[in-house]
């Protein structure tokens, strides 16, 4: 009933895929260019770059396709099991039209654009495939938003219980729910962690004061320490779903742009290579 | 000599009052006999500043004394003063005790000696003198169990249960909840027998938790608790106990019986519910004696007033019309060529036993319920599959009922005075065969509304159609080529038994001592593998569980329990056995289920944590849902496309909160309609506004909407919500190019911001407008979002778990 996109439909595009790689590698070696060595301005060069542009166009068409809601009959996932397997497939055909021939120029950029947009897109997968799992454990069942309401409940109740704990251990707990900061800059984001924690300085600082308490207090110190150590388990798990959200996330922002520049630098391409040649 | 009068009316009720009025109006001669010192004693009794409704809305007034929607004071100084306007000769604190004699000289006996004589008699006397019981262990003559409430201020910080969901018990608990907690118990899951301005007022009020209501509860019995009361109830999810300090029940009357019969009139049956049996005329079986009003069986005041009206024509042989006449005639007027209204109904009881038991007056209102429908031959229905729940007579014509849609030769020809289409009415399950019209036919479609009404008011109604539907049910699902005579034997045997949510059918372990056909509802299958109870499997509605016992002959190989309130058609071993004795396919079929059966019995054993899943789904909606969203986790990479899909499609509001909601082994259960069998927000819209398309889909009509918010109150599952209108936001490209609005999905500040209207209920409708079907799932990039009917849970578990 539910399957991924690799296995799709018993990886139909795969096959699809495989056999598009296979034909043109096949044509790519019989093929004789009657002037000089295999490159993108013979019958097969031509073929194979119309072939490349034709699969560019159709792939980067995902991203309408995408928010084309509720129009055409098949899933989306249909769509992106092709996309991946006929992305990668799009290495080949690309590398062929070639011919191996690289150099510093706008050819060589639209090239080295689609490879950066294929390897982005492969990261994609790779995400795809591993993070969900991931997040759900770490999630145990909870919704981000009734994490974060846990949270703010235990720091209200440590804001009650420190009250009574003298000025120290109260500044201590006050300052650390003032500080406390989910999200933040990229790479902390990415992480998955924050080594600067607030929370988990308070824990460690409050456990330090607490020893000071009066005998009387003490039990009270305890019951805060245990609401604080539960908060920083809550906050590590709030961290992490949002690195792994993150992750699933972060090769759009390469993938999209260099898509569009992947675009303008073939139409450079195309429009070099039949104006100027 | 005393005087003989043309007409004697009994009761001066909204019923007599009216006929005393128009007998003044003509200038016949006429007494009205009225027992208290006032008009129309039980709306007297009514609450203080009570609204008195006049429905049916569509129904004209035809009574010399007005009568609209006012408060009772109002309209008891209208009629007061229109009583003695048209100098209606109203005789007070006169009870008739006695009627004897016949038409032409019948001799009325009051209270007190006094003997009156009269050509006719119209008795409209009521029910109100003759309030039904709670009836239950405990109850009998204890002083704080009452049948009625004159004053509801009398009462405050009680904590109150009224038991009913008829006007009075609604009107009394709205009232009381001013200054006491309140708790209505009703019966069943809707207030279906309420008037829809009551309606109205008991939703909103639930819903403004201003009072609670337990659905589906019925009293067990009382138990003294200090010097409150103990009051246990028997519910959909097992038996309660509420202590409060005050029961009161409303739960209508019945007829005055033995008086009625004293006057020589005859009841059709022993049932105490019943009421005597009127020619069109209201006359009863004694000649010149009338009967009208809710002893008619019309407990309506507009229609017992146009009875009124009309008795005193038909007394003075004047063959007016019903009231609703014009409304019939439009709604039958392709068959009005043939005949009148008044044959039309006769015509329709004589050849529809279910209708046979019904009074012209009940009659008619069904009609007015219902649609006529002409297909000619070879035009269908309704399709197998279908989810429509309409009911269905043949009153002329014939159709065949598809019930093997391979084979035709078992095609089940219908003719004129049968039914069909019952088994949508009872398990709000698909159609269950497709129907076509084998000649061109006469139907009567009438709404499921309607036919649970009757249902209710009339239990024979029930068991014709209880007994049929056991009979289609034992063949569409177990045999469809049964002869009559094995039918017959096996019928004998066969009985309806129900289960309440969680109560066993039948223990692992036991001896095997029949079949269960599920009619209604859906049980789970468990088995205990070492210390555990390991649910192996789910049936839903039209499926059998417990043949593996009998055909093997061995005790009961597995635990059968109800997952929701469940009825099922039983039917016993030695009527089984003989039913495969005389269908070896039928015994191939079972066989070759209970190899299956097997099979997976030994796969769940190596895995029982796939069992756990389908346990949770079925407590998660499976039980009672046609389709379910559900999303595997490992596969949802969050990108909420689904949400986005879902908002793009209906109007910028997503349906669905993919987030939110229960998560089992990587399954999730997004907050998204289960369209369920018997859709809980259905039980109580008050506009009629959600539906239940052919297909399932349980949808909202937005142009009726009122925003009252009682579906969001009763969806189980909190998939309904309500919401503002989406203001409009520029087109894709706009976006994609230009980062102009909020790109796709819901923008929910902007949704929140907007107050474009009211606020009204939305929820999935399944894209039911959308070709290609679910939006959601198909936008879905990775195949993590899925739409599963419960019969696929066991194929589902498999894959997970691979």
């Amino acid at each position: 009933m539910h399957e991924s996109i690799l296995a799709f439909r018993g990886f139909k595009y795969l096959k699809l895929s495989a056999l598009m790689v296979a034909v043109t590698a096949i044509v790519y070696a019989v093929h004789q260019p009657t002037v000089g060595p295999p490159n993108g301005g013979t019958a097969l060069g031509y073929a194979l770059g119309t072939l490349g542009l034709g699969l560019i166009i159709w792939l980067a068409w995902f991203g309408v396709r995408k928010r084309r809601y509720g129009l055409g009959k098949m899933l989306l996932e249909d769509w992106l099991s092709a996309h991946v397997y006929l992305g990668l497939g799009l290495i080949v055909v690309a590398t062929l039209h070639t011919g191996f021939q690289f150099g510093w120029n706008v050819h060589t950029l639209a090239y080295v654009l689609m490879i950066l947009v294929i390897a982005s897109g492969a990261f994609g997968v790779f995400a795809y495939l591993r993070y969900p799992r991931l997040m759900t454990e770490n999630r145990r069942g909870a919704t981000q938003r009734e994490l974060l309401t846990q949270i703010a409940e235990l720091d209200v109740k440590a804001r009650e219980i420190s009250a009574g704990l003298g000025d120290d251990i109260h500044g201590e707990v006050m300052r650390a729910q003032e500080k406390l900061a989910l999200g933040g800059p990229a790479r902390r984001q990415l992480s998955g962690r924050d080594p600067n924690c607030p929370a988990t300085a308070a824990l460690k600082r409050v456990g330090d004061l607490s020893l000071g308490l009066p005998v009387t207090d003490a039990e009270k110190g305890r019951a805060l320490i245990a609401l604080l150590a539960r908060k920083v388990e809550l906050v590590e798990r709030v961290r992490r779903d949002l690195g792994f959200k993150a992750m699933m996330d972060v090769w759009l922002f390469v993938h999209v742009p260099l898509t569009f520049g992947l675009l303008a630098s073939l139409t450079a391409h195309v429009v070099s290579v039949f104006f100027y040649w | 000599m005393t005087q003989l009068y043309k007409v004697a009316i009994v009761g001066s009720g909204p019923g007599g009052m009216s006929a005393g009025g128009r007998a003044a109006q003509a200038g016949i001669s006429h007494i009205l006999l009225e027992k208290t010192d006032h008009l129309s004693d039980t709306i007297y009794k009514y609450q203080k500043g009570k609204l008195v409704m006049a429905t049916p809305d569509i129904l004209p007034l035809r009574s010399p004394m007005d009568f609209k929607l006012g408060i009772r004071e109002d309209i008891l100084g209208t009629w007061d003063r229109q009583t003695a306007e048209l100098k209606v000769n109203v005789k007070f604190n006169s009870e008739v005790t006695k009627i004897t004699g016949k038409k032409g000289a019948f001799e009325l006996t009051v209270a007190g000696g006094e003997k009156i004589q009269a050509e006719n008699v119209v008795l409209a006397i009521g029910l109100q003198g003759n309030l039904r019981k709670l009836g239950i262990p405990g109850s009998d003559n204890h002083p704080k169990v009452q049948y009625q409430l004159d004053d509801p201020d009398e009462y405050a910080d009680e904590t109150i249960m009224v038991v009913g969901a008829g006007d009075a018990a609604i009107e009394n608990a709205v009232a009381l909840a001013k200054q006491n907690k309140v708790i209505i118990v009703n019966r069943s899951a809707e207030f279906a027998r309420a008037k829809q301005g009551n309606l109205d007022l008991i939703t909103k009020s639930i819903e403004k938790g201003l009072l609670e209501c337990m659905y589906s509860s019925a009293p067990v019995r009382l138990e003294p608790a200090g010097d409150r009361l103990k009051h246990v109830l028997k519910t959909a999810d097992g038996e309660a106990e509420v202590v409060c300090d005050r029961i009161i029940a409303r739960l209508g009357a019945l007829a005055p019986r033995s008086f009625v019969e004293a006057c020589g009139i005859q009841f059709p049956s022993k049932d105490p519910t019943a009421l005597p049996e009127l020619s069109p005329t209201y006359e009863s079986n004694v000649a010149g004696l009338y009967i009208i009003g809710a002893l008619a069986g019309y407990p309506l005041i507009k229609q017992a007033m146009n009875q009124g009206y009309e008795v005193v024509e038909f007394i003075q042989g004047n063959r007016v019309k019903p009231a609703d006449e014009p409304l019939l005639e439009e709604k039958f007027k392709k068959l009005l060529d043939r005949y009148t209204v008044d044959e039309l109904l006769v015509a329709i009881q004589s050849t529809i036993p279910v209708f046979a038991g019904l009074t012209i007056l009940q009659l008619r209102e069904v009609l007015l319920g219902s649609e006529v429908r002409m297909p000619q031959a070879g035009e269908t229905v309704f399709q197998r599959n279908e989810f429509t729940n309409t009911f269905f007579t043949v009153f002329e014509g014939e159709v065949a009922i598809q019930v093997d849609s391979e084979d035709r030769d078992d095609d089940v020809m219908l003719g004129p005075g049968s039914f069909f289409g019952e088994m949508g009415l009872i398990s709000g399950r698909r159609r269950s065969a497709t129907v076509i019209a084998s000649k061109p036919c006469v139907l009567i479609e009438t709404a499921r509304r309607e036919m649970i009404k009757l249902i209710k008011s009339l239990p024979k109604v029930r068991e014709t159609i209880d007994r049929a539907a056991v009979e289609r049910q034992i063949r569409t699902y177990l045999a469809p080529s049964l002869s009559r005579d094995d039918m017959d034997s096996i019928l004998r045997s066969a009985k309806l038994r129900s289960f309440k949510s969680n109560e066993v059918l039948f223990k692992e372990g036991d001896p095997g001592d029949g079949v269960f056909l599920i009619r209604t509802g859906s049980c789970t299958v468990s088995r205990r593998i070492g210390d555990k109870e390991i649910v192996m499997s789910y049936v839903p509605a039209g499926h059998y569980v417990g043949e593996m016992a009998l055909v093997r002959d061995m005790p009961r190989s597995a635990t059968v329990k109800a997952a929701i309130e469940t009825e099922t058609v039983w039917l016993d071993g030695a009527g089984f056995r003989l039913l495969l004795d005389h269908l070896p396919d039928l015994r191939h079929r079972i066989e070759r289920r209970i190899g299956a059966i097997i099979t997976q019995t030994e796969d769940m054993a190596a895995r029982p944590e796939t069992g756990n899943l389908i346990q949770f789904l079925v407590q998660e909606g499976g039980k009672e849902a046609a389709d379910m969203l559900l999303i595997d986790e490992s596969l949802c990479v969050r990108c909420d496309n689904c949400e986005k899909a879902c908002a793009e499609t209906h109007g910028g509001i997503s349906r669905l909160d993919r987030e939110a909601g229960p998560t089992y082994a990587s399954i999730h259960v997004p907050t998204s309609c289960r369209h369920c069998e018997h859709p809980h927000c259905m039980a109580d819209c008050p506009p009629d506004a959600l539906h239940k398309t052919k297909d399932g889909e349980v949808y909202i009509d937005e142009q009726t909407c009122i925003g009252c918010g009682n579906c969001e109150r009763n969806c189980p599952y909190g998939v309904i919500h309500m919401s503002y209108e989406a203001p409009a936001k520029p087109g894709l490209l706009s976006w994609l190019l230009f980062g102009l609005g909020y790109g796709p999905g819901e923008d929910k500040k902007a949704v929140h911001d907007s107050h474009q209207g009211k606020k009204l209920a939305v929820k999935c409708d399944m894209c039911k407008d959308i070709d290609g079907g679910a939006a959601c799932v198909r936008s879905c990039p990775t195949g993590a979002a899925i739409r599963v009917s419960p019969e696929q849970f066991f194929s589902l578990t498999n894959n997970v778990a691979q």
